[in-house]
């Protein structure tokens, strides 16, 4: 089935069977391995990429169902030598170990900051009418779709705070 | 070319503590970290491999009678479909850790719940995953097979318990006594890399890039199954996704790729499910525990006994060793320790993060709990008054030991004294309690090998097979070789995870850091005796920082010293006298402050701290990363976590992680981490001891123990979820 999508501001046309989902799309046919299969079924985030600046479950959608999207990847955050913000700090706040989670962590720590600026608010946030704060209580909640066995969640949640100092 | 070290003496030398480039033990980032985020760390099913066809293996649907495949003709026909395997060689489960040799191999006769009976190879990974599901399994011939242990067959372990003194006297003579069984589940490894092998020949040569923690063992194993020679094989694997045990041994997806890639002629990717993950590799073993404890008028430990049954499936040799710590923690003199191994035909157990100590030294630590309410004493101070002179058993000293500063430093930073009184602090909805519990787990040195090269350019590469699953390898071992030879840590390569290179003693049972560390250590003395020598002074005069040479008063480079020539070393580490001559293990103690609702029974951790001692800590960050996530482990244990097996055939109910419970990032509170500055001269010449799995060792405890100090109520059956809780508010 034909589907033309935009990867990592790269245009691509693919022909691939219909049962295909974008995270094999990515990983068995584009050589994007960055993005992670931890389960194929929407319950642990290590798939996460953003679509059209979304973060979403790439195991959880099929490919022929992005066409015209525009996705990013790990790989279209930073390279090594060339990190983001977010990535860099997840290395010096040690942010993972084995490093299976982690794109997924910080595909979805990207847009999570972004949700925060546009003022959505999460199931801890006190006032719902009022721009939410970076709070730990708000990261954590935000983060829980994105299991991590190392459990390296404390570290996780520094390196977004130090990303979001430095962005900001 | 090799430099062997056999442990026979303590190393009282402690040569990194008079090294000059500052390297070992600080904070430093992960080498590998820069592709860790990027994504192009290469993890087992994520290389381009031309010609790569699918396999997806198909299970048993019952726990007994012989395998027939239905309607195979049918599946071989379906579109891409390249072959259905159903070959003798298929492993039954997993090998045990350290096992070297394949496990039973029986994909005939199903003998639990989800054991892998068949592959079906295609083009395209839909097309397998299609076909596979498509494939029918009959089972002819079955009858009803025993898995529940608490009412199977079981078989005592003798060789684990020990029986001193008279317990049952010091129970009847007890000032305060208590006589308790907790149970704890079974628990899964879930590490976030599903299980993945791609197998691709040569000839007769196998390449298989799998995801694996103990790669010369995981090669016996492979040949052992294929019954081909271990020269034959060569195992990749240089960054692996987690795996807390459920990767040590070989498991089944692996022989199923190399046999499909043999008949197939074409490269062969098998990746677990997420299912299968839960199914088809190792569990933690369930346990029933009794525990009996006696104290006298002065808080002092007269006797322990601590009966375990566990189960695990016929013809597995692993029992979890669950007395494994509580021989030594703390004194007593009469002592009954017994486990039994109940016979089961639910998935295979094995080992999983600290097996033995995550569930014996928590359950002890709850116990210990209820005998300090008993006895009216303050829950640290009874393991201050218990903790032994010698080990209590074999008379033995401990290696090293910081115990009581950890219970001292620990109890100090987190604000112990302000414990409440049980069910004594409410906040709104919350009750508020306080709750501790000890650390301890035992220490091992392994053999393990490692090439160290020193290049004309004055940079070094390290080279073993020992492999990274997250632990920090790559950090230490390049902190260790830069710390010896006078090297930034820019200037050492680390190459790990190839078993065309020595070999080393893998990860697991924490020992890989200083058994593969040691190795690399010794191959770096190796080094700088030649360096010596070319300068005609001793070894122990020359100072080796930033990649210069200082000796007698002089300064020349290492590329002045080397003229051109590479220096190349082995370090080859065996145990030997130290290991027996003293008790070595590792401790510590953590501290939990816990809210749990008075209406819901909901128990969150607002605070956890863990001191621990583990002798010298080689990198303070990556040390401090293996903490938390043994304590994280910990909270899932105390919760959440827990394998729901079905009474009629042992099938696992709960087989994805929507519904086993491991912690998210909402269940965890900024935990803080003390390590203790310590050294163990008769654990290895770094003076280093494990740390990874100590975090787990009684963690789970410490949470169980602030919900009752919160509330009132005892949870003696693990996880301590909400409907527990609630029936006792
Ligand atoms: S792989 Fe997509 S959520 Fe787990
Ligand atoms: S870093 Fe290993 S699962 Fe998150």
């Amino acid at each position: 089935m034909q589907t033309s999508l935009t990867i990592n501001g790269t245009a691509r046309e693919l022909d691939l069977d219909p049962r295909t989902s974008l995270l094999d799309a990515l990983r068995h046919h584009l050589g994007l391995t960055g993005t992670k299969k931890g389960c194929d079924h929407g319950q642990c985030g290590a798939c996460t990429a953003l679509v059209n600046g979304r973060r979403v479950n790439a195991c959880l959608s099929l490919l022929c169902m992005h066409d015209g999207d525009e996705v990013t990847t790990i790989e279209g955050l930073g390279q090594p030598g060339a990190l983001s913000p977010m990535q860099q700090a997840f290395v010096e706040k040690d942010g993972f170990q084995c490093g299976y989670c982690t794109p997924g962590q910080i595909c979805s720590a990207t847009a999570m900051l972004e949700e925060i600026a546009q003022g959505w608010p999460s199931h801890v946030t006190e006032d719902l009418e009022a721009q939410p704060e970076l709070t730990i209580e708000e990261i954590s909640e935000r983060m829980s779709g994105n299991l991590c066995r190392c459990s390296a969640y404390p570290n996780i949640v520094d390196a977004i705070r130090k990303a979001a100092g430095e962005t900001a | 070319m090799t430099e062997q070290l056999k442990m026979d003496a303590p190393a009282t030398d402690r040569r990194l503590d008079g090294m000059a480039q500052g390297l070992v033990g600080a904070p430093l980032d992960r080498p590998e970290g820069p592709l860790k985020v990027t994504g192009t760390a290469t993890y087992a099913d994520e290389y381009r491999i031309e010609n790569l066809a699918h396999g997806m293996l198909v299970r048993a649907p019952g726990n007994s009678g012989r395998v027939r495949l239905a309607n195979r003709e049918a599946v071989a026909a379906m579109p891409g479909v390249l072959a259905v395997i159903h070959d003798p060689r298929l492993l039954r489960n997993p090998a045990q850790g350290t096992a070297n040799k394949a496990p039973v191999q029986d994909p005939n006769e199903a003998h639990y719940l989800g054991q892998p009976v068949a592959l079906v190879v295609a083009e395209s990974f839909e097309q397998a995953r299609h076909a596979a599901q498509s494939l029918e399994i009959a089972l002819e011939g079955g009858a009803p097979r025993p898995v529940d242990p608490e009412t199977a067959a079981y078989e005592p372990q003798p060789a684990k318990g020990v029986d001193q003194g008279d317990l049952d006297d010091a129970m009847a003579k007890a000032t305060h006594s208590i006589d308790v069984t907790y149970r704890t589940p079974s628990h899964s490894s879930a590490p976030m890399e599903p299980h993945a092998s791609i197998a691709q020949w040569e000839g007769e040569d196998l390449t298989l890039r799998g995801s694996y923690q103990m790669l010369k063992y995981n090669r016996n194993e492979l040949a052992d199954a294929l019954g081909i020679h271990p020269d034959r094989v060569r195992i990749l694997a240089p960054y692996v996704g987690g795996g807390f045990g459920s990767k040590l041994g070989l498991a089944p997806e692996a022989v199923a790729a190399a046999i499909a890639a043999k008949e197939t002629g074409r490269p062969v990717s098998v990746a677990l499910t997420r299912p299968q993950v839960f199914e088809t590799t190792m569990r933690r073993s369930e346990t029933r525990q009794r525990v009996r404890l006696t104290v006298d008028p002065e808080g002092r430990l007269t006797g322990i006994g601590q009966a375990a049954l566990v189960s695990n499936l016929p013809g597995e040799v692993f029992s979890e060793p669950v007395l494994q710590a509580t021989h030594f923690l703390y004194a007593g003199e009469n002592r009954r320790l017994s486990l039994d191994l109940a016979r089961v035909h639910r998935l295979c157990a094995g080992s999983v993060r600290a097996p033995g100590e995550a569930v014996g030294i928590t359950v002890l630590e709850c116990a210990m709990d209820e005998l300090a309410e008993a006895a009216g004493i303050d829950p640290v101070e009874l393991r201050r008054r218990n903790i032994p002179e010698k080990d209590p058993e074999s008379g033995k000293e401990f290696s090293s030991r910081r115990f009581r500063e950890a219970l001292d430093s620990g109890a100090e930073a987190f604000g112990w004294k302000d414990r409440p009184a049980t069910r004594s602090r409410r906040e709104g909805e919350w009750w508020i309690g306080y709750g501790m519990a000890s650390a301890a787990r035992i220490n091992v040195l392994k053999e393990s090998r490692a090439r160290v090269t020193l290049a004309p350019d004055g940079t070094a590469r390290v080279e073993t097979d020992m492999t990274d699953i997250g632990t920090g390898t790559y950090a230490i071992l390049g902190q260790i070789a830069g710390e010896m030879l006078g090297l930034p840590r820019e200037s050492v390569e680390v190459v790990l995870g190839d078993t065309d290179l020595p070999a080393a003693a893998g990860s697991g049972g924490s020992w890989g850091a200083s058994s593969s560390g040691t190795s690399v250590y010794v191959a770096c003395q190796a080094i700088r005796a030649q360096l010596a020598q070319r300068l005609g002074v001793a070894e122990t005069d020359l100072t080796l920082r930033d990649g210069q040479a200082v000796f007698d008063n002089r300064t020349e480079s290492l590329a002045a010293i080397l003229n051109g020539d590479e220096i190349v070393k082995e370090g080859h580490v065996l145990p030997g006298e130290t290991s027996k001559a003293v008790r070595q293990a590792t401790f510590g103690a953590y501290f939990v402050e816990v809210a749990v609702n008075g209406v819901t029974g909901e128990t969150r951790v607002r605070r956890m701290h863990g001191s621990f001692a583990a002798g010298r800590i080689l990198n303070a960050k990556t040390a401090r990363s293996q903490c938390l996530g043994g304590m994280i482990f910990g909270i899932g244990m105390a919760l959440t976590e827990e394998m729901a097996f079905d009474d009629r055939d042992g099938h696992l109910a709960n087989h994805n992680l929507a519904e086993y419970h491991i912690p998210v990032n909402a269940d965890v509170p900024q935990i803080t981490v003390e390590l203790l500055e310590e050294r163990d001269d008769w654990a290895s010449p770094l003076q280093a001891k494990g740390i990874g799995e100590l975090g787990i060792c009684g963690a789970a405890g410490a949470i169980v123990n602030a919900i009752y100090n919160a509330t009132g109520v005892r949870v003696r059956d693990f996880p301590a979820t909400l409907d527990k809780v609630l029936a006792g508010l």
